[in-house]
């Protein structure tokens, strides 16, 4: 059974181009908002969307996506039955890849099972869960392949050692976090990129993109240059925490920015 | 694979990859540590020349006479250095962090026992160390944080979420993952991922190994039940473990009840939490039915904490272990009760086990024995149980 993530990246090669993979925290101003800006993403350059679901207590993310999280809660009583009925509304409207980023607790008190049936009766393509390392990745196993739901891996520039393993049993593609510490934007990278990736290329037989500091389109061209295509959070989240109700011209033109600067990776 | 660090089907490793290699890590340096004479005899020195062990077991006559039931033994943790159990593992973890070569030690704290006691195991080896505390458990715990700051800390308040213990613990661990090649994390419970609810139980194993041996040379026989309050679970855990083959000893762990468990405003965890996966590992937690943690409350800010350590968990599901929960209103009156009657001024935390034991030891008979685990003593408390009681000590 084919995942619409690996169609897109087939298509992508066949196009010689990077994927785009863009954030944005579901429910935060509201389902109407994630949906316009979703679809916006989607007719502005990126190729692949992941869908935060809003958890309390989100131990991987900085600053702007926990603000963010906490405003999809506490403003709009944000759930993740809402989310799945915002990706029911979407798949009607548009065949690119969606995936859920969410912690373990979600999934698990949901009902892994049940969750995962779920995932693939909406038309979620894959999964993203920070809080589930290799060493307990066969929690949902059975459950996401049963489903034909993808359960993305993470590496990270502290993974030494264990990138080989991770990359043996990634799906989709692998999310090469660009340094160490929790998402968000930064200033400037500490990471031996030519020895990070090094490693990973001879490791990943599948595409693998970068994420983690990400936040326009120099840092898009540099970064996409060292892969598969880039993965791009907090700056777009950002732009609701900023624009609010008003964010989706300003998603429209970071995502064009990204688009062309990955471009020229 | 992924049965690791497992107590049953609790406990293992639900961490970002970032700190996986730091887990493991820690987890080979345990290994090795743990049976090394030379460590061991470094641990128990300290123990026994820095921290003051063995703690006292106190036989509690007026409590049991006044009690009417079984014959009532305190296990004295308030009088170790820094004032309760907590020092136990820190002088554990901070020794371990030190023959890891690691410079840096951070720590969450929730009523301030964990911080203080870290903050001045780092002072002794010389070495940097930051604390985590919920912005709403500074307020309560303001003596605390200046002990902290007095010891050469540094205290980082958290004002995400409930600005409480869970709190703290998530931005601890967004800091472990940002400065994962220098810094040692010293949790202070029996929770997180593995190994560190195996590795802080076996710091504060020594409670309940004294224990034992103190009460059969005061008694001959083993205790009928031993009771401790649970947060997250250390104290009781430390007493417990070496009971747990002694069928006959009876386990109780008493919980925040706070408000009362038909309000929504508590910590019991084990009485009111489902089955989750959080902060590393899989237990019980307080949690809605999307998985949302939930926003706890106890005037205990050590308590203060929507889950518990897996091997609880564990004895609790396998019924080797009873866990109770205690009201605000039946703490603070043991609080009270300890301090009036047997002249010792218990930690809010440890009044909910004291708590416990006035309802469990009218229903013994007088030939059987009770040991309380006093966990901290109350020094910090008193401005807020005044608070509590309506007194006003600025007037």
């Amino acid at each position: 059974m084919l995942n619409r993530i690996d169609e897109k990246f087939a298509q992508l090669k066949a196009e010689n181009k990077k994927a785009l993979i863009t954030y944005i925290a579901a429910g935060d101003g509201g389902f109407d908002l994630t949906e316009q800006a979703i679809l916006a993403m989607n007719q502005n350059g990126a190729d692949i969307i992941e869908i935060g679901v809003p958890f309390s207590d989100p131990i991987a993310e900085g600053k702007v996506i926990q603000e963010a999280s906490l405003r999809a809660i506490r403003d709009y009583h944000t759930t993740l039955k809402g989310v799945f009925e915002l990706v029911k509304k979407l798949r009607t409207q548009t065949n690119m890849p969606l995936l859920l980023m969410l912690y373990a607790n979600t999934i698990f008190r949901t009902g892994t099972d049940y969750f995962f049936e779920k995932c693939r009766e909406v038309g979620i393509d894959g999964v993203i869960v920070p809080d589930l390392p290799f060493e307990e990745h066969d929690e949902f196993q059975e459950a996401s392949e049963k489903n034909n739901i993808y359960n993305i891996s993470l590496v990270t520039p502290a993974s030494t050692g264990r990138i080989a393993k991770i990359a043996s049993k990634a799906q989709g593609f692998l999310y090469c976090v660009s340094s160490v510490g929790v998402t968000g934007m930064r200033s400037h990278f500490d990471t031996d990129f030519n020895a990070f990736f090094g490693e990973i290329a001879s490791s990943a037989k599948i595409p693998y993109c970068v994420g983690f500091g990400i936040r326009d389109g120099e840092t898009a061209q540099k970064m996409g240059g060292y892969c598969d295509g880039v993965i791009v959070g907090s700056a777009i989240v950002n732009k609701v925490g900023e624009f609010g109700q008003e964010a989706v011209p300003e998603i429209i033109k970071i995502c064009q920015e990204l688009r062309q600067g990955l471009d020229k990776a | 694979m992924g049965k690791i660090g497992r107590f049953g089907n609790f406990g293992g490793q639900y961490v970002p990859e970032t700190v996986m290699n730091a887990v493991s890590e820690l987890q080979e340096a345990y290994d090795k540590y743990k049976n090394d004479p030379v460590f061991l005899a470094e641990l128990h020195d300290l123990y026994r020349n820095y921290a003051f062990r063995p703690s006292l077991l106190y036989y509690a006559e007026k409590m049991t006479k006044d009690l009417g039931g079984a014959k009532i033994y305190i296990k004295r943790e308030d009088l170790n250095h820094t004032g309760s159990h907590k020092i136990n593992n820190a002088l554990g973890q901070v020794l371990l962090a030190k023959h890891m070569g690691k410079k840096r030690v951070i720590a969450e704290t929730g009523a301030g026992q964990h911080g203080v006691a870290t903050a001045t195991i780092c002072a002794y080896f010389n070495m940097e160390c930051e604390v985590y505390m919920g912005r709403e458990d500074m307020e309560r715990q303001a003596l605390n944080v200046y002990r902290m700051e007095l010891l050469g800390a540094k205290v980082t308040g958290v004002d995400s979420g409930t600005a409480t213990l869970k709190d703290a613990i998530n931005e601890a661990m967004r800091d472990w993952a940002t400065n994962i090649a220098t810094t040692f994390y010293c949790i202070g419970s029996v929770m997180g991922p593995h190994p560190y609810p195996t590795m802080v139980r076996d710091f504060q194993k020594i409670i309940g190994e004294e224990a034992k041996k103190q009460i059969f040379e005061a008694e001959g026989k083993l205790p009928d039940c031993v009771v401790a309050c649970v947060g997250g679970g250390s104290n009781a855990m430390g007493i417990f473990y070496d009971f747990i083959p002694d069928t006959s000893v009876r386990l109780v762990g008493a919980e925040a009840g706070g408000r009362g468990i038909d309000t929504p405003e508590h910590a019991a965890t084990l009485s009111k939490g489902d089955l989750g996966i959080f902060h590393g590992m899989k237990s019980v937690f307080l949690q809605n039915e999307e998985g949302q943690i939930a926003p706890v409350y106890s005037i205990s800010a050590g308590l203060d904490y929507p889950g518990i350590g897996p091997e609880h968990a564990y004895l609790h599901e396998t019924g080797r272990a009873d866990y109770i929960s205690i009201t605000d209103e039946e703490a603070v009156q043991a609080f009270e009760y300890l301090s009036k009657i047997e002249g010792i001024i218990p930690a809010v935390e440890s009044a909910h086990a004291v708590a416990a034991a006035r309802k469990i030891a009218p229903t013994m008979r007088p030939d059987q024995i009770m040991i309380i685990n006093l966990s901290g003593r109350g020094d910090k408390d008193v401005q807020q149980i005044a608070r509590y009681r309506g007194v006003n000590l600025n007037a």
